[in-house]
C-alpha cells in the first residue's frame, strides 16, 4: 500500500518560531483529502515540505513513498498548483501548454487541448487578461496535463466567487473519476470541502488536531446534551474534544470508538463543520491556556 | 435522463440524497427499466461531488435489485417499483393541484400546507376499503 503522504514528528523552524512541528500523518492514495484550518496553521509550509521547496527543520517525510524532489521521476508524479493560482501575465495560454509539453515527459497534449477548448478560452490570449476563475482553470489545466499521481492544490478557490469556485471544484472531480489520481487540497473554508473531500487533516497552532476519513470520523464523533453534570461515566475509550455547562446543561463534543449508551445523554450526530470547529476551537483554548501559564511565571 | 441536485442543509448525506432522487424518479416514472443513469464523471462534473459519494449510492442501488452496472458502458435500471401506477398517478397528481389551489386559496401558506398533508398521510386509515 503506498502513502500518498508519510510524515512522521516533521517539523519546520522560522528562527523561534515552528510552523509546523510533530506532524505525523500517513494518508493513503485515493483520496481527495482537505488540509483545513486557520490561516498561519501551517498548511501552506506542510505543501511545500512537500513538494520539496522547504526542508523540514526535524522529522522526516515521503511522499508517494519518496522523498520529496529527490528525483526528476518523482517531481514528474506531483502536480502543484500555489496559494493564488500562479500564471506568467506576459505569457498565452499556448505559450504555457507549449512551456508544460516541454518540461514535462508524461505531458498529455491531448488533454490539454480539450481542457482549453472546454473551458472557452482563446489559446492567443496573455494569462495576465483572464478572469480568477479561467487562471485558476489554466493552473489546473498545466498541473493535470502532466499527468501526476499526486496532485496538491494551496488554497486553490479562496479567491474565486462562488461560481467559479464550484466550475473549479467539479473540473477537478472530473478529473479524479478519470485519472488515478489522489488530491490534497488546503483551505479555511469547511463547506468548499464538505462536498468533495473523503478525508480530512485539521491543522491548528501548528500541529495537527485530527485526521482520518471523514466517514469515519462522522461515525466516531458525537454531540451529547443533558441535564448539566461532570463528565464521568463515559465509554474508555471516550475523549472530550469540547465541553460547556449551563445553569442546567451540559453540552459536550466527544470522540468514542464506543457508541454512547447512557439514555441520560440526547446523542447528536455532527457535521464536517462542527467537528473542524470542535478541534480548532480545543487548539485556540489550549494556546491560550498555555500563554496564561508562562505569562504567570514571568 | 435524471439530473441530481444537492441540498447542502437538508442533513440528509450526498450519497443518501442521490438514492433517494434515483428511487424517487423510479417511482415517478421519470426513470424507467431500460435508462441509463448519468456516468460518474457526469454527475461529479455537474455538482461537484467526490467521485466515491456517487459510485456508494450506485452500489447501494444495485445492491437493492434496481440498477445494473454494465462495465464500460454504464448503470442501467433494471427493475422499477410498481410500473402499473403511472397511469393512476397522472389522475391523483391532477387532483392533488386542485386541492393544493383550494388550500392556497383558503390562505395556508406552504409550510402549513405541507404540515396538514403529513398528518393527514400518517394519521389516515392505511387499508383500501375496496
Amino acid at each position: 500500500m503506498t502513502s500518498a503522504l508519510l510524515a512522521v514528528d516533521l517539523g519546520k523552524r522560522y528562527g523561534r518560531k515552528w510552523a509546523l512541528s510533530g506532524c505525523t500523518l500517513d494518508i493513503p492514495t485515493g483520496h481527495v483529502v482537505g488540509l483545513v484550518g486557520p490561516n498561519g496553521a501551517g498548511k501552506t509550509t506542510l505543501l511545500h515540505l512537500a513538494v520539496g521547496l522547504l526542508s523540514p527543520s526535524s522529522g522526516s517525510l515521503m511522499v508517494l513513498d519518496e522523498a520529496p524532489a529527490s528525483s526528476a521521476e518523482q517531481l514528474g508524479r506531483i502536480g502543484f498548483v500555489a496559494q493564488d493560482t500562479p500564471v506568467f501575465e506576459n505569457l498565452s495560454i499556448a505559450t504555457h501548454l507549449q512551456m508544460g509539453a516541454a518540461l514535462n515527459p508524461k505531458w498529455d497534449e491531448q488533454l490539454a487541448q480539450q481542457r482549453i477548448l472546454e473551458l472557452g478560452l482563446d489559446p492567443n490570449q496573455r494569462a495576465g487578461r483572464l478572469s480568477g476563475g479561467q487562471r485558476a482553470q489554466l493552473a489546473l489545466t498545466l498541473a493535470i496535463a502532466k499527468r501526476p499521481s499526486l496532485l496538491l492544490l494551496d488554497e486553490p478557490v479562496a479567491s474565486l466567487d462562488p461560481l467559479a469556485r464550484r466550475e473549479f471544484l467539479a473540473t477537478l472531480m472530473e478529473v479524479v473519476a478519470e485519472h488515478e489520481v489522489s488530491v490534497i487540497l488546503s483551505s479555511h473554508l469547511v463547506a468548499d470541502l464538505e462536498r468533495v473531500c473523503d478525508y480530512v487533516v485539521v491543522l491548528a497552532s501548528a500541529r495537527v488536531q485530527v485526521n482520518g476519513e471523514i466517514e469515519n470520523l462522522l461515525s466516531t464523533h458525537h454531540r451529547l446534551v443533558g441535564s448539566r453534570r461532570d463528565l464521568d461515566n463515559l465509554p474508555e475509550s471516550a475523549h472530550v474534544i469540547e465541553v460547556s455547562h449551563t445553569d442546567r446543561q451540559t453540552t459536550a463534543i466527544v470522540s468514542s470508538a464506543d457508541p454512547i449508551l447512557d439514555p441520560s445523554w440526547s446523542v447528536e450526530e455532527m457535521t464536517l463543520e462542527d467537528l473542524v470547529l470542535a478541534y480548532m476551537g480545543q487548539a485556540e483554548e489550549q494556546r491560550r491556556v498555555l500563554l496564561r501559564s508562562n505569562g504567570g511565571a514571568k | 435522463m435524471i439530473e441530481f441536485r444537492l441540498n447542502g442543509n437538508s442533513g440528509v448525506s450526498p450519497y443518501q440524497q442521490i438514492v433517494q432522487q434515483v428511487k424517487s424518479a423510479l417511482r415517478l416514472g421519470r426513470l424507467r427499466i431500460g435508462d441509463q443513469l448519468p456516468t460518474v464523471k457526469e454527475v461529479v462534473g455537474k455538482i461537484a461531488i467526490n467521485p466515491n459519494t456517487v459510485l456508494k449510492a450506485y452500489r447501494e442501488l444495485e445492491h437493492e435489485g434496481l440498477v445494473a452496472a454494465r462495465p464500460g458502458i454504464g448503470t442501467f435500471v433494471v427493475n422499477s417499483f410498481d410500473e402499473t401506477t403511472y397511469a393512476a398517478q397522472r389522475t391523483l397528481r391532477r387532483s392533488l393541484e386542485v386541492w393544493l389551489e383550494k388550500a392556497r386559496r383558503a390562505g395556508l401558506d406552504d409550510e402549513s400546507i405541507e404540515a396538514l398533508f403529513v398528518d393527514t398521510f400518517l394519521f389516515a386509515p392505511k387499508e383500501v376499503v375496496r
